[in-house]
């Protein structure tokens, strides 16, 4: 029973984080966000540490980190290189103070690798509870905003022609970011988040012909990254987060390879 | 009533003032072109029509339940999202298949729905950007230099284009152009724009006018003085220094050239 129960657990918190991040993932890779998504989940290891050091919920403190980074973005307005440069120094400032923080912790509670890479063996009931309740609020706030998103993807005048404010759909969009973030850090950890994001979108792109068909294949490989990952890291005694990752690009490689030769 | 009225308009971005008190006016079915150099607000004024650039000074009006269709000067596809032509004129909002092929075959495109807009050619992208802004019948089309990315043949099409969409649909038109000699036929009404309305009136009046040959130049008219001088670019670049003085208005064509 011990077994099979957080094999279970390990799945389906891996599955819900993917369906999650599927949608969300599109309009990273559409809108070029990837480093900022890659920025954001860097800097949640300064609220993982904060959480652990104040007794409080390790998801609260992860998502009060990426929400701030999220508000610090948009408070740039996307000024060009500058910005990127001030995501930078945020984004591994916090990772570093972040890792300092963690090191002042008794060493008995925490292992930074968990946060780094993920933990997904160890996720508990309650941790499901946060992943698809948190997942499916961030997949519910991009499916809600889908069109109008991504009509201000396409030009932020053409939104406006439309009676669309971009502003406001990217301010949601970073706010389903912050959301995924917070919950995927127990599962594929801090560092892979954003990896998680792009590359099943990635790997659905060349069989998509229209926007919804790419959300839909990108949460299903990333569902089957998941599940294999999980599965592989079981037999192969290896760390999840990272396998499920590696499985993922695995598909990403063969996805390019087939519409290579479908091409042809 | 006009479709549009702007009164005293005044925008300024960055603490330059781009627009200084424009006044503009468009009524029912007239096809309206605003040039000028660049730099002279064109792009502005339409952006504050849409609401897009907050004015500081003077108003907007739009006739209360007009139905504006927008085309921008082009669209920037990103290659990872895939677009067909038929998804993309549903957005925001969905459109029955039979409004979309309608729009697409007024426009000049029909047929090209299942097309990845990636795939268009410029002029064909042009015309699904004009038919997503036929749908739902507007009184006044916007388009913000609708032809710069294309060639002139591919121009005139496109301005022809237009002229059939007002003739079968009664919409007025307004929008910017900087392809001169185009306009001065399209056009029941050219406004010359340099921060402020330098003239405006019949295309052969406003190329009469005298601010109007200040800023395009002078001679018989904007559009010829254009050619002129293009044709003494390709001159120059044809000869060497070496082959002695000789008179750019003789019809001497250098080998190499058709």
């Amino acid at each position: 029973m011990g077994l099979e129960s957080f094999l279970v657990r390990a799945a389906l918190a891996g599955v819900g984080v993917a369906l999650a991040a599927a949608p969300l993932g599109c309009f990273v890779v559409w809108r070029r966000m990837a480093y900022f998504g890659d920025a954001t989940a860097h800097a949640t290891i300064l609220g993982v540490a904060l959480a652990l050091a104040l007794d409080l919920p390790v998801f609260a403190g992860a998502l009060v980190v990426a929400l701030g980074m999220a508000a610090f973005v948009s408070g740039l307005g996307g000024r060009g290189h500058a910005a990127d440069t001030l995501l930078g120094v945020a984004a591994h400032s916090a990772l570093a103070f972040g890792l300092v923080a963690v090191s002042f912790l008794p060493a008995v509670r925490i292992d930074p690798m968990a946060y780094l890479f993920g933990d997904i063996l160890a996720v508990s009931r309650a941790d499901l509870v946060v992943i698809w309740g948190g997942g499916a609020l961030a997949a519910g706030l991009v499916l809600w905003r889908w069109n109008a998103a991504l009509t201000a993807t396409l030009g932020p005048d053409l939104a406006r022609a439309s009676g669309i404010d971009p502003v406001r759909e990217r301010l949601v969009l970073t706010l389903a970011l912050a959301l995924v973030v917070a919950v995927a850090i127990k599962v594929v950890g801090a560092l892979l988040i954003a990896a998680l994001l792009i590359i099943p979108a990635a790997a659905a792109r060349p069989f998509a012909a229209t926007p919804e068909r790419m959300a839909t294949l990108a949460a299903l490989i990333g569902a089957a990254s998941a599940l294999g990952g999980v599965g592989a890291a079981w037999r192969l005694d290896t760390p999840a987060g990272p396998t499920i990752v590696a499985v993922a690009a695995c598909l990403f490689a063969l996805s390019i390879g087939a519409a290579a030769v479908v091409r042809r | 009533m006009s479709l549009l009225s702007v009164r005293d308009l005044c925008v300024r971005l960055g603490g330059r003032v781009v627009l200084e008190g424009v006044d503009l006016r468009v009524e029912p079915g007239e096809i309206v072109t605003i040039v000028g150099p660049n730099g002279s607000g064109k792009s502005t004024l339409l952006r504050a029509i849409l609401g897009a650039v907050p004015h500081q000074r003077g108003e907007v009006r739009l006739r209360p339940g007009l139905g504006v269709g927008y085309v921008p000067q082009s669209l920037a596809i990103d290659p990872t999202l895939p677009m067909t032509a038929a998804r993309f004129l549903s957005l925001p909002r969905r459109v029955p298949a039979a409004e979309t092929e309608a729009a697409l075959a007024r426009a000049g495109v029909a047929g090209l729905g299942p097309v990845q807009l990636g795939a268009l050619s410029g002029g064909q992208l042009q015309r699904v950007l004009l038919a997503r802004a036929l749908l739902g019948e507007p009184e006044l089309l916007i388009l913000d230099e609708p032809t710069a990315g294309l060639d002139q043949p591919g121009t005139a099409a496109f301005y022809r284009q237009i002229e059939a969409v007002r003739a079968a649909t009664g919409a007025a038109v307004l929008m910017v152009s900087h392809e001169l000699h185009v306009v001065m036929a399209a056009s029941d009404r050219v406004v010359c724009l340099n921060g402020h309305v330098c003239c405006e009136g019949r295309p052969e009046h406003v190329a009469s006018a005298p601010e109007y040959r200040a800023l395009f130049g002078t001679g018989t008219g904007g559009a010829l003085a254009l050619y002129r001088h293009d044709h003494d670019h390709a001159h120059d670049h044809g000869h060497g220094h070496g082959h002695g003085p000789h008179h750019h208005d003789h019809a001497h064509a250098p080998e190499g050239r058709g």
